[in-house]
């Protein structure tokens, strides 16, 4: 099979990324004391290096498999978890979360509040998917600008209420919610990897099992149908699972731009549009990028730490443009 | 191994595992906040700071020194990089899951007062002199910041007008923003014996033309970072409202320094003097003592 060995490269890529990820950093780690199993070292590489890792993973995958099913699901290769508000409305609805519970009226338990505030996360993405896609389609045809244009409404939209949110919040919850709207790492631990982990490896697993009923969508809603699976239970399900994915990311690490846009056009571009090749590529893409790109930020202004949001809309915002160039080129965006 | 090597091993490894506890080096500090900063600094444990947030300017030894980044966006691998041992923080460190990750790597975490007055000043004094074993350091330097206060007054109290004072942040044209009554710059108006002119608003908001004159200011005071970045008096007195109030009419706009008028350090006697002069024209009349 064609499609078998760039997946093997990209494997072997991947797993580079994790090496790399968990040898470099700001502290030098030492082998020789690692094995002594004494002191700083070998906490810094379980408790700190290894966890962040991990979750760079889990959202790295999360968000491009996200990315490229949305990208199935509105036939648009622009369509960013990002770019269409969709990570915002994630923000505000984790945001909306912190700012309802606050610490002297809790009517839950402490324990549970990390899962309160990623299922809030989780509707507030499902709901702008919804209203995006909604807005975006007329008489069954979601247009590219228009989707585009919607989200762009929306993101101001969430944005105007989480400024909203922030004028509120006391000087804890403002700490938090400024956290989300620039992406970072910085926070994981072990404690944030056991509330959210399973939630985003089950996501990423379900879109995977989704590739074939995609890949049947690509052909149209009416020949789908003929093959007897039908796209509106395909989409629905891959909206759910997109929102879950990119709304327990949001709330796990804040919003990394641009992600969701990259990677599946980089497989797309080695690959061709199969999903059944395509979404795997973009799990394996997805956790190096956002490995590479967080050891980037973790070690370039060492001691200081940059945002890896900032990095990755760097990188993204440059290439959307030359996508948009691109397609206006060939008359095709309108 | 023979067993002289075999009681040194043990010896050593016995210190090791009682280390944590009892830090046998000198203790390396990273010090965040810049009012702590300067707390430490004053405090004479200068040698043993290895690394300070980016708010820490002052003094230039402390600017000098490695930055750790924004106060409120730690990040747990780059500060044990640094190695240190004890961590001085203020209450808006954070994020939270980086400070118990610190925590967890065995690094001491002391959370100093936060309070914008002159008490706050002296309890963050005092709790640094504790967090660092400078105890007698940190009850002379009380001593000496008590009587620097003490003289603040006597001056402040020879004043007679009491003026309308507005204290502007700007971080070039297009962030103006005027202190509320619940800043610490506007404590220390009213320790210079003036009137905050935005008393009734809270925090910092953006000037307005409008607000100006409402305010109506007797006089301006920014930061001299501020002054520069607005482009000098000029610039301000041709800003909109500006030119309608008091201090625009008299052009009376000073500059001082910010860490000195906003941040509460051992310095905010010196401050208050600085301000009360600039505000009180019969002060600066009667000459410096």
């Amino acid at each position: 099979m064609s499609s078998a060995r760039p997946l093997l490269m990209m494997t072997v890529v991947a797993v580079m990324a994790l090496l790399l990820g968990i040898c470099g950093g700001a502290y030098r780690l030492n082998p020789s004391s690692l094995l002594s199993s004494e002191g700083m070292d070998l906490h810094v590489l379980w408790n700190i290096r290894l966890p962040r890792v991990l979750l760079a993973i889990l959202v790295g995958a999360s968000l491009s498999v996200g990315g490229a099913s949305l990208q199935a699901v509105v036939r648009n290769p622009l369509a960013d978890p990002a770019l269409l508000g969709i990570s915002t409305g994630g923000a505000l609805g984790a945001a909306l979360a912190l700012v309802l519970m606050d610490g002297e009226h809790t009517w839950l338990p402490q324990r549970m509040a990390p899962y309160v505030i990623h299922l809030m996360a989780f509707t507030g993405a499902l709901a702008a998917t919804l209203l995006c896609v909604r807005m975006a389609t007329r008489d069954g045809v979601t247009g590219s600008a228009q989707l585009v244009l919607c989200g762009v409404a929306l993101n101001a939209l969430c944005a105007a209420l989480l400024g909203i949110l922030i004028y509120t919040a006391n000087d804890a919850q403002l700490r938090s919610i400024t956290f989300w709207t620039t992406g970072s790492l910085a926070a994981a631990s072990w404690g944030t990897l056991g509330s959210g982990a399973w939630v985003l490896v089950l996501g990423v697993m379900a879109l995977l099992l989704l590739a074939h009923p995609l890949d049947v969508l690509l052909l149209g809603d009416r020949e789908a149908g003929h093959l007897g699976i039908p796209s509106s239970r395909t989409k629905r399900k891959a909206v759910l699972w997109m929102a879950l994915c990119v709304g327990v990311s949001v709330s796990l690490c804040g919003s990394v731009a641009f992600l969701g846009l990259v990677v599946p056009h980089a497989a797309r571009l080695l690959l061709g549009p199969a999903h059944r090749t395509l979404l795997p590529a973009c799990a394996l893409c997805g956790a190096a990028l956002l490995i590479l790109a967080d050891l980037v930020c973790r070690t370039a202004l060492a001691p200081a730490e940059l945002p890896v949001g900032l990095l990755t809309s760097l990188l993204g915002a440059p290439l959307f443009m030359a996508l948009l160039l691109g397609r206006t080129g060939t008359g095709r965006l309108t | 191994m023979n067993p002289q090597r075999f009681h040194l091993a043990c010896v050593l490894l016995t210190a090791c595992h009682a280390q944590p506890s009892v830090p046998a080096t000198t203790p390396r500090i990273i010090t965040v906040g810049a009012a702590i900063t300067e707390t430490v600094f004053a405090l004479g444990a200068e040698n043993d700071v290895v690394g300070v947030d980016t708010t820490s300017v002052f003094p230039a030894r402390a600017a000098a020194l490695p930055k750790v980044g924004f106060g409120r966006q730690l990040g747990a691998e780059g500060l044990l990089a640094l190695k240190p041992t004890t961590l001085l923080l203020s209450l808006e460190a954070g994020p939270p899951a980086v400070l118990q990750q610190l925590k967890q790597a065995g690094v001491r975490l002391h959370v100093l007062a936060d309070a914008a007055t002159p008490e706050g000043a002296r309890s963050r004094i005092l709790q640094a002199g504790e967090a660092l074993g400078r105890t007698a350091e940190a009850q002379a330097l009380l001593t000496s910041v008590d009587e620097e206060w003490r003289s603040a007054q006597a001056i402040v109290r020879s004043a007679t007008s009491s003026p309308r004072v507005l204290f502007i942040y700007a971080r070039g044209a297009g962030t103006v923003l005027g202190a509320g009554g619940d800043t610490p710059a506007s404590e220390m108006i009213r320790l210079a014996g003036g009137i905050n002119a935005l008393q009734d608003q809270r925090g910092f908001k953006p000037l307005s033309a409008e607000s100006l004159l409402v305010a109506l200011p007797d006089i301006i005071v920014l930061p001299t970072h501020g002054l520069t970045s607005l482009g000098g008096k000029e610039a301000i007195l041709t800003m909109p409202g500006v030119a309608q109030t008091p201090a625009g009419k008299a052009g009376r706009i000073v500059d001082l320094d910010a860490a000195l008028i906003m941040g509460f350090t051992p310095r905010f006697a010196d401050g208050v003097t600085q301000l009360a002069r600039a505000i009180h024209p019969e002060l600066s009349a009667a000459g410096a003592p």
